[in-house]
């Protein structure tokens, strides 16, 4: 096994190699199939410790300081490498044809390859410097990748900014909370911080949980430290969009069940109520920008927070039911957890793919501006109609199958303990509800309003298709979501295996999944199976009468616009006004701006020169938390300017002042 | 449990009652309708008129369409076809009975829902863009009163499988508690609201302003135009059977035998029957509410499901 | 209150089916509809009398809809186009518009005297002429305005209850 590490390092920092010195033609070409090598190596390797259950474990302590470079990778963190090697392959094969639009310069090629090979070794991490490091080149990177086009466009400079803020402050709460463990384990090692942890403080374990919680959940799109999620995963290039949504968001799951469960054992009660209040809030939020948004990689971003949100309502509930003793429910919300996270992978890389495709093609993501895709885009439109039909949890895509498993789990975890669980689980169906309606009006619009119809504007008439590989790469996941919606035990046997559930699994059976001990089944194979059948007989009907009819050829006829002149593409539905009774129904919460300007002529005021209607929904948590927060920040600095006035003798005061307190402090 | 013979037989039954029942639930309604409004009104069977006829009609498709719009009245039936075949309708030992949950049966259905949404987009008209931005709209706010229905009535039985939540009713007596009495409320008010009925949509409407789901489907013709049709009204009594074999399981034959068949198919058309007519009163004496009020009317639904969930918890 | 008023409206009845003409066997020219009409509405230019006298058709009283006649808002849905009026330039393509947005096989039925000669409107400067110089026509309902029961015999033609 250890060659197979070897060469995925290898395979991985020879791509990088390539992307900062091959020239520009065949730099992307070779850097992303040493890529392609590198994740096939990863999930090989990952694949074998899921299969034998034994840890994988490589260490050189010269490598980097406190604790050296040590690889520990268990089955759970191979979970995550298989999904980040799965995605990461897709997304290089994609780079090739993305090349030719962007993402193609020597610094954005480099940036690229170290974000995967982060991505792929931030799991693989055995103790904590080891994870710090990962995680902070998987950060910087991708801050590289979504700031890369900065030159051209102003947006990508404040989504880098935001991201850049969050990130690191992310990482900081994490390097504290981790420090702060391994501190009392005396080791860096995550094998003796989880031994060691059995001794802290009920306070301490608390505080360090909520630490990683914040930078873990940050990074997972949790809400209020969202905010940047779809600023950057709107603003990032196709292939780094589909990875950071399809890869980078799961680490941020990946850390609190590491911290949470593994390092310290699940903990108390009232964690997981914290865990399953913030999904519930950010599943509910996340639905609602998606469903109101216009831009099509925004709404996907928004997608991506609320199927987070959805996530650790799962983890939440497992949690739960542990610490009140329901190992049998426990254990399934945890598959669940994990089913959702992999199902989420496909999907969401599937449908940034497509909107990768379409951003390049018509250089837009403003849905209003787009339309009729379809025709022009057909593979393209077809790979995001799975998506669509996938995240809106509809068979027989894979999304189902991860709806009703968090179904299950919720109505079981209900079934199980007291009064203030029951009130939070109550409360996470009704946001798992209102999630899943507001998230088909998202994906209807978003595919149907990008796809279907006519085109609104020149580009979108002029779109073409995509190239191959990027074609190819977005098939290959859209294929995935329809197979392992058919048969979901491909994904949940990993799970289970992760999670070294053993012959008693909480969810199991390739035809019929069912669940033990508790009851529930289902069979998305028959279902499928029998959805299939049901198509064919109805085509068939339609055919047969249509050919006794006599009228074989279908007419195809001018859209009906009640016999008007110039029906014209811009009186569609868009997405705005698709969007806008649900605008109206969560009008208190969102608060959207509305702006009509109306200017006359000058002789009456009758008669209208132009009307301009302008509407803006920025988010609600940006504007009450931030925007205070960034302008009080800003108070802050101009006044403590007063203090540095360039005055060296002040200067040297203050270093006297600062000399005297810490003696004081230190005796 | 093997899928048996038997079951499929059921199933098939299911199925087809569906296909039939479906129209002639379209057409009892719009004659009680009739008759309360002074009318004669069409004859029972003038929906099957209606569908015999359009399928010897001509199939169109606008300008810019693509097989999006072509497929959708298909998967619309199929999926309602599919949803019926494996539900507890006339017995309880339907094919997969056992392996097929109210949850998959609703977001099988869902499918159905969607794909008519998206038809609707393809056709590149007003119209339509405002049927379907309103039917997902309705959509989205009926899906939560939905889901916690569901959950309540599972509570009190401990799994969301539908056969054993209908069969719970005829084995035991404990069937009106007031849990499962506040969840079918919700879930009735669900069903008005998700099958296009009076006070969310008026299905007698001609003004597109007024439309929701109607102005979706303007742009289908001939065959196309009786799938829809077919697929909506199949919806409609699938899930009408479903409120009344919850609401009043009695009559539901219990496995797959002839007679008891026979029985099934009795009891769930009389009670679906029974239920088609009160909804219809029902619609000739209320009006029909403004768009932005539904989202009350389904929020109210909602909040009654929550009720039945903590009731359901709290006489645990 | 609402108890007595239904009772009431299921006492009430339509006007007896032998008011109206048997249905006479359709002309040989048109299609088999299996006992349906759909019907879409076009006002050409009308004076709307006609209007009147359509919608007292399908009034409690005459209610067309018993013999399986239903007015529909697209034409896609429509089996025949009723035409009232003298056709105006401005409805002339409307008028056009919406025969096309019909699958076949399609009827159009004129309504009323103007739809037949322009009555008392031929030569004025807004109309083009009568709905037979626009579109072909396959029946025709006479009378200034026709009576509601005259436009219920011609539709049962059509649907043969």
């Amino acid at each position: 096994m250890t060659i197979l590490f070897v060469a995925f390092l290898a395979c991985a920092g020879a791509s990088a190699l390539a992307g900062a010195l091959m020239p520009r033609q065949g730099r992307v070409l070779a850097s992303a199939v040493l890529l392609i090598g590198a994740s096939t190596f990863a999930l090989v390797l990952a694949g074998r410790v899921v299969s034998t259950g034994s840890d994988f474990t490589w260490s050189r302590s010269t490598l980097l300081p406190l604790g050296g470079l040590a690889i520990r990778l268990s089955p759970l963190g191979a979970l995550f490498v298989i999904l980040s090697g799965l995605v990461a392959a897709a997304s290089s094969l994609y780079w090739i044809g993305y090349a030719h639009h962007s993402l193609n310069a020597r610094s954005a090629a480099t940036a690229f390859c170290l974000f995967v090979l982060g991505l792929l070794a931030v799991p693989m991490a055995g103790n904590v410097t080891t994870f710090l490091f990962a995680w902070e080149l998987m950060a910087l990177s991708s801050l590289a990748l979504v700031a890369h086009d900065h030159a051209r466009r102003r947006d990508a400079i404040a989504a880098a900014r935001w991201y850049a803020v969050m990130t690191q402050g992310g990482a900081v709460a994490i390097t504290f909370s981790l420090a702060g463990l391994a501190a009392h384990a005396h080791s860096t090692s995550f094998v003796r911080i989880a031994t060691g942890a059995t001794s802290l403080t009920s306070g301490a374990a608390s505080t360090f949980f909520l630490l990683a919680l914040v930078g873990f959940a940050s990074k997972s799109g949790a809400v209020p430290l969202h905010v940047w999620l779809p600023r950057a995963h709107a603003e990032a290039p196709g292939p780094v969009s589909a990875l950071m949504s399809g890869a980078m968001v799961n680490l941020g799951i990946y850390g609190i069940i590491l911290v949470g469960r593994v390092l310290l054992h699940g903990g108390e009660q009232w964690w997981w109520l914290v865990v399953s209040a913030v999904g519930g809030v950010t599943a509910i939020v996340g639905a609602l920008y998606a469903a109101t948004s216009k831009d099509v990689k925004r709404l996907l971003a928004y997608s991506t927070s609320d199927n987070m949100g959805l996530v650790m309502m799962a983890l939440g509930a497992s949690g739960l039911t542990l610490a009140t003793g329901h190992p049998a429910v426990a254990a399934l919300a945890l598959v669940t957890a994990l089913v959702l996270v992999v199902n989420h992978s496909l999907f969401k890389s599937t449908l940034f793919f497509a909107a990768g495709s379409v951003h390049a093609a018509t250089h837009s993501r403003n849905m209003d501006e787009l339309g009729g895709l379809a025709r022009v885009m057909p593979v393209t439109a077809l790979t995001f109609l799975a998506g669509t039909l996938a995240v809106s949890a509809i068979p027989p895509l894979n999304g189902f199958t991860g709806e009703w498993l968090l179904f299950q789990s919720l109505l079981h975890a209900l079934g199980a303990h007291g009064v203030a669980a029951t009130i939070t689980v109550t409360l996470a169906v009704a946001a798992v509800a209102l999630t899943g309606g507001l998230t088909i009006i998202a994906f209807v619009k978003a595919y149907g309003i990008t796809f279907l119809g006519r085109g609104r504007s020149a580009s979108a008439l002029e779109a073409h298709e995509a190239g191959p590989t990027m074609r190819v790469a977005a098939s290959l996941t859209a294929l995935a979501c329809l197979v392992t919606g058919v048969a979901p035990y491909a994904v949940i046997g990993v799970v289970n295996r992760a999670l070294d559930n053993g012959p008693n699994s909480p969810v199991a059976g390739w035809v019929t999944l069912r669940l033990t001990p508790l009851t529930g089944a289902l069979t998305p194979l028959y279902l499928s199976a029998a959805l299939a059948g049901a198509v064919i007989l109805v085509v068939a009907w339609r055919a047969l009468v249509t050919r006794a009819s006599g009228y074989a050829r279908v007419a195809t006829l001018e859209p009906w616009g009640s016999g008007r002149h110039n029906q014209t593409a811009r009186m569609q539905y868009t997405a705005t006004s698709f969007g806008e009774p649900i605008m109206r129904v969560f009008d208190d919460v969102l608060r959207p701006d509305h702006d009509v300007d109306v200017s006359h002529v000058v002789e009456s005021r009758y008669y209208l020169e132009h009307i301009s209607y302008r509407s803006a929904n920025e988010d609600i948590v940006e504007r009450a938390l931030y925007r205070p927060l960034a302008r009080s920040l800003d108070w802050w600095a101009r006044h403590t300017r007063a203090i540095a006035n360039g005055s060296v003798h002040r200067y040297l005061a203050y270093g006297l002042v600062a000399l005297v307190i810490i003696l004081v402090v230190v005796q | 449990m093997t899928p048996s013979i038997g079951g499929g037989v059921a199933s098939a039954l299911q199925l087809l009652w569906v296909l039939l029942a479906g129209p002639l639930a379209l057409g009892l309604m719009r004659k009680v309708r009739s008759r309360l409004e002074g009318r004669e009104g069409a004859s029972v069977l003038q929906p099957l008129r209606d569908l015999r006829k359009l399928s010897t009609k001509q199939r169109t498709r606008p300008t810019d369409s693509t097989w999006v719009f072509a497929a959708a009245p298909v998967v619309l039936v199929a999926s309602a076809v599919v949803a019926a075949a494996f539900s507890p309708l006339v017995t309880l030992s339907a094919l997969l009975a056992t392996r097929v949950d109210f949850v998959a049966i609703l977001f099988v259905l869902l499918l159905g829902s969607v794909s008519l949404l998206l038809g609707a987009l393809d056709t590149g008209t007003a119209f339509a863009g405002m049927g379907a931005s309103r039917a997902a709209m309705v959509g989205a706010m009926v899906e939560p009163a939905l889901l916690v229905a569901i959950l309540a009535m599972s509570l009190g039985v401990g799994t969301s499988n539908l056969s054993r939540l209908v069969g719970v009713g005829v084995t035991t007596s404990t069937l009106a508690g007031p849990a499962r009495i506040l969840a079918l409320v919700s879930f009735f008010i669900a069903i008005l609201a998700e099958t296009g009925r009076l006070p969310v949509d008026n299905p007698a409407t001609h003004l597109e302003l007024t439309m929701i789901h109607e102005a979706m489907v303007l742009e289908y013709a001939g065959p196309d135009l009786a799938l829809v049709t077919l697929g909506e009204s199949a919806r409609l009594v699938l899930l009408l059977g479903l409120f009344a074999n919850l609401a009043l399981p009695w009559g539901i034959a219990l496995g797959t035998g002839a007679l008891a068949l026979v029985g099934g198919l009795l009891a769930v058309s009389i009670k679906v029957g029974l239920v088609a007519v009160a909804v219809s009163v029902f619609e000739v004496t209320t009006a029909k509410i403004r768009l932005f009020r539904i989202p009350e009317l389904l929020a109210g639904a909602f909040l009654l499901g929550v009720l039945s969930v903590i009731s359901a918890v709290a006489l645990r | 209150m609402t108890f007595r008023i239904a009772v009431g409206a299921l006492r009430r009845r339509s006007r007896d089916a032998e008011t109206f003409e048997a249905p006479s066997t359709p002309a040989a020219s048109a299609p088999s509809l299996h006992g349906s009409l759909q019907i879409r509405h076009v006002d050409a230019g009308s004076c709307n009398g006609c209007e009147l006298e359509l919608a007292s058709a399908f009034s409690p009283v005459y209610d067309a809809e018993r013999y399986g006649v239903r007015l529909v808002a697209s034409p896609r849905h429509a089996d025949a186009l009723i035409v009232t009026g003298p056709v105006t330039h401005n409805l002339r393509e409307p008028l056009l518009k919406t025969l096309a947005a019909m699958p076949e096989p399609r009827l159009v039925i004129s309504l009323g005297d103007c739809a037949r000669d322009c009555g008392e409107f031929r030569g004025a400067y807004g109309v083009a002429g009568s709905v037979e110089e626009i579109v072909a026509v396959d029946a025709h309902i006479a009378g200034c305005p026709p009576r509601p029961s005259e436009i219920v015999s011609v539709l049962r033609t059509f649907t043969g209850q």
